[in-house]
């Protein structure tokens, strides 16, 4: 089947089948800082903006973004700069492979809750799992870039 | 110090963060044939038959092999430096399959529903096979894993012997047992267990193959070991090193698992076969469920002490749970003794019994800690039982009894202890806990009680007299470097790492440096980033590698500078007359100067016959042991046997810091694994051998809200054999937990957790048992 979504701001066609989810569309169209950690939607790994709300690409099929807006890293490198700087002066980075997903829902959250405790932070982003950090320099870095007090 | 001990980014950071595609399944070609396993449903099972047929004639289905189409050569999956201690007990695809998730056929296809739709049409008739699945009974069981004449392994004296389905068997021991036994006031016997934690590392296992210009194999692969990949692949797949290339791009994450070669048979096999491009992506069921954990291990401890608790003999039994196949179970059971016993040096006798055994369950591997982390949860947990029973501190207990500097380490290889803040490091972590005021607890309800409970660790840095490292750094002809090392950065920073040492030797910045990822056809040999080798054993080669440069500079340098006096006569060459400040060379007494970039032009530009290129090696015979102490305030709930980690404390003495903020990230997240291990990460098989937490549903990791709070602090020593005084930090960092929260358990309400994972189930029944 025949869908567009407009991925990053720009109206794209996709080909594909009714059972194809975003995560696999994306990935295929090149959109390669989407990842895959898990299969079973617990990892947060796969989170893309969807009409500006994160939501994870692996369970969302394809063909329901028809016409509607998606967002990946891609789509806002300049604000995961400023927060990317902020997890790379923690050398929180490591492996980096759980990071695209962590950044599209930080982001998110920013815009969502603007003000936010430490509490908050941890509750909205418990989705996000990562193996390397042990997730306090994440926080740290979080923490900066919401201007949560230490 | 300009760049050693400081909180250097590292230098693929800012490209990680903004996604760019940089790991093994972001750079496959489009093109590639989509790779996909059959997989056994028993756990032990012979092939009667199997037809192909149908599955290829599914249309986009290239190629379909069986164990009938492998080269039938036996080797083993460790990463281990050849002759590996690991024996060869694999077929790329085998008549037999031994667990669960054994592989019985490779399917190819143009795209994935293809290869699945052909997974289904395979037929296969299995001759069913009656398992061994509870190691506590696989010594001299009925059945027989490895059950054939072609079985090899290098080492006698490891005591393998499949027919018995023993990996592994052995005894050290040391003084007079009986002795000690007897002049001991009073003796602990206890028993502990810890499950086959799963390493998950964010990134599943993936490898893409295709065949170069001339025919080569290339393998672009997410591995810690690609020049181990390289030599054993070459020996299953029966085709020369020569043919074979290993690129290791970003990887997210191994934590060990990437020790072990697992993806990269099959995708190659298909290559090799068709010609074509092919890629093989694990799912996360796979990860789980086939490919390989943490060792399973029964330990039993008995130690005796006297009444002001002088630990006088240590006993120590290890029983390890090899499962299907053997690679790494005779190296990692000697942790679970070399790295607890010595932590105990002063007692005069002590004896370790080690046996691995074989059964019908996922093989286990390398996952950090490496039986260090079995071993220490069972001892150290023995040793604060001992200090209940003696109504002592735990913290003076140790104090009494740990490995001191300068010390001989009898069980540790008899390694001297060349470098140690335990000592600081356990009065740093009483203080940050507030250890003298919670220990053992503060009851702040009827039922809620808060309790602190702590333990040490060590690990080693590096395998002694076993791994060498090479190094390379070249001097380009614009005066930037090139440092090339075969150490692979997992996330864990050695890319940085090692060019901060590099460039604090050279005196150089930065960004003077182009570092690359591992690349078998370029890299000078390295045995991978394994056993806490990286900084210690690479970071020695690159500091030899820039240093051999730094004087070849000079040297040349020199010549520009007094070119009739040194040109072609390196015996009247006196380097100290010269001076290196980074950017020149400067001759002392006359101050005359040439710029490395021009040094650097005029080498390359003009007729000299050669050009830049530090050289270094290094091997150690000595694996330093970083220490820990780690504690833990806990809350625990009596009435349901809920319990949360408060505040976890960790104080490290790795040597000196090479990279501040990535030797600090490494500790917490070491502390996050070891929360998870003692806690509710639990790998759970159903009575027919099948995995049941085969995905992040059934097997809890850490998230963030799980962790609490996570401090660490270091407390540096000097280790004079490692660069700039440096020792490893990736292992030790996980031991400590487990340990520690049963400690604390203990010291909660008086239950005794002996058994890993700790959860509030099993918390709750022994509260109730009291």
């Amino acid at each position: 089947m025949l869908i567009h979504i407009i991925v990053n701001g720009e109206k794209q066609k996709f080909h594909c089948s009714p059972d194809d989810m975003l995560l696999d569309v994306l990935r295929d169209a090149g959109y390669k800082s989407v990842k895959c950690g898990c299969d079973t939607t617990n990892c947060g790994l796969c989170t893309v903006w969807f009409e500006g709300k994160p939501v994870l690409s692996c369970s969302l099929p394809a063909a329901r973004a028809n016409n509607k807006h998606v967002t990946t890293l891609e789509g806002v490198r300049e604000e995961a700069k400023v927060f990317g700087s902020l997890l790379v002066d923690e050398g929180a980075d490591q492996c980096g492979f759980c990071s695209p997903g962590l950044i599209m829902n930080v982001i998110a959250m920013k815009k969502e809750l603007g003000q936010a405790t430490e509490g908050d932070i941890k509750h909205y982003l418990a989705g996000n799992l990562c193996r390397c950090t042990g997730y306090m320099s994440q926080l740290r870095a979080v923490k900066k870039y919401m201007g949560v007090e230490e | 110090m300009r760049y050693v001990s400081r909180p250097v980014r590292k230098v693929d950071g800012m490209a990680l963060v903004t996604g760019k595609p940089l790991y093994t399944n972001d750079l496959a070609p489009k093109e590639c044939l989509i790779v996909l396993a059959l997989r056994s449903p028993h756990a032990y099972a012979r092939i009667k038959e199997i037809d192909v047929t149908k599955a290829k004639a599914v249309k986009g289905v290239e190629c379909v092999l069986t164990y009938k189409d492998t080269p039938g050569v036996r080797y083993t999956n460790a990463g281990q430096t050849y002759p590996e201690f690991s024996p060869y007990d694999r077929l790329i695809l085998d008549e037999y399959v031994r667990y669960v998730g054994d592989e019985v056929a490779i399917v190819a296809a143009t795209h994935e529903k293809a290869a699945l739709q052909a997974l289904k049409m395979i037929k296969v008739e299995y001759e069913i096979l009656k398992p061994v699945l509870d190691y506590k009974k696989a010594i001299d069981n009925e059945v027989i894993v490895h059950d054939y004449e072609d079985y090899f392994h290098h080492f006698d004296f490891l005591g393998i012997d499949p027919k018995r389905n023993i990996v592994v068997d052995g005894e050290e021991t040391f003084g007079d047992l009986a002795a000690e036994f007897k002049n001991s006031d009073i003796i602990i016997e206890r028993e502990y267990e810890n499950q086959a934690q799963e390493q998950c590392m964010m990134e599943t296992f993936r490898t893409y193959t295709y065949l170069d210009h001339n025919d080569r194999l290339v393998v672009v692969t997410s591995t810690q070991v690609p020049f181990h990949v390289r030599r054993t692949m070459a020996r299953a797949l029966k085709i020369p090193q020569s043919k074979i290339r290993v690129i290791k791009p970003r990887i997210g994450g191994g934590f060990g698992a990437k020790q072990t070669v697992v993806s990269e048979y099959y995708p190659a096999l298909v290559t090799l076969k068709t010609g074509k491009p092919a890629k093989m992506i694990y799912t996360r069921k796979e990860t789980f469920s086939c490919s390989n954990s943490r060792h399973q291990m029964n330990i039993k401890v008995k130690l005796g002490a006297d009444l002001e608790g002088h630990i006088k003999v240590i006993e120590l039994t290890t029983l390890s749970n090899q499962g299907a196949y053997g690679e790494h179970g005779p190296t990692t059971i000697g942790l679970s003794g070399h790295k607890s016993i010595p932590l105990y040096n002063q007692a005069k006798a002590y004896r370790f019994k080690y046996t691995g055994v074989y059964t019908n369950t996922m093989p286990a591997a390398a996952f950090r800690g490496y039986g260090a982390t079995q071993g220490q949860f069972a001892l150290e947990s023995a040793v604060n039982e001992l200090a209940l029973e003696l109504k002592m501190d735990p913290t003076k207990l140790r104090e009494i009894n740990m490995c001191r500097f300068g010390q001989l380490m009898k069980a540790y290889y008899n390694e001297p202890l060349t470098s140690s803040a335990l000592d600081r490091c356990i009065v740093r972590g009483k203080e940050m806990i507030n250890w003298n005021k919670k220990y053992p607890r503060v009851e702040i309800s009827p039922t809620k009680v808060r309790a602190v409970g702590m333990a040490i660790s060590m690990q080693g840095s590096g395998i002694s007299n076993v791994d060498t490292a090479g190094a390379e750094i070249k001097l380009n002809d614009d005066g930037f470097y090139t440092l090339k090392i075969g150490a692979t950065d997992m996330g864990t920073g050695c890319d940085t790492t090692m060019t901060q040492i590099a460039a604090e030797t050279l005196l150089a910045e930065m960004d003077q440096f182009i570092i690359a990822g591992v690349d078998t056809d370029i890299s000078p040999f390295d045995p991978g980033s394994y056993a806490s080798s990286t900084t210690y054993v690479t970071g020695m080669a690159v500091y030899n590698a820039a240093y051999d440069l730094k004087n070849k500079i000079i040297f040349e340098g020199a010549k520009m500078i007094d070119k009739e006096k040194y040109e072609d006569s390196i015996e009247s060459f006196n380097p100290k007359k010269f001076h290196f400040d980074g950017n020149h060379v400067i001759e002392i007494v006359t101050g005359e100067k040439v710029a490395i970039s021009d040094i650097a032009i005029h080498i390359a530009g003009s007729s000299t016959g050669t050009y830049l290129n530090g050289i270094g090696f290094y091997s150690s015979p000595t694996s330093p042991p970083p220490l820990m102490a780690g504690f833990v305030e806990i809350e625990l709930d009596k009435e349901t046997g809920k319990y949360e980690v408060l505040d976890y404390v960790g104080v490290v003495d790795c040597g000196t810091i090479i990279n501040t903020n990535l030797v600090r990230v490494q500790t917490e997240g070491g502390i996050g694994q070891g929360i998870g291990l003692a806690m509710y990460e639990d790998v759970i098989y159903n009575d027919k051998g099948r995995m049941l937490t085969n995905s992040f549903m059934q097997y809890k990791i850490p998230n963030r809200l799980d962790v609490g709070k996570i401090r660490v602090d270091f407390e540096s020593s000097y280790e004079p054999s490692g660069p700039y005084g440096a020792k490893s930090i990736g292992e030790i960092v996980v031991n400590t937990p487990a340990p520690a929260i049963a400690d604390a358990l203990r010291n909660a309400c008086g239950i005794h957790m002996r058994s890993l994972p700790m959860t509030p189930e099993k918390v709750l029944m022994a509260i109730m048992e009291k």
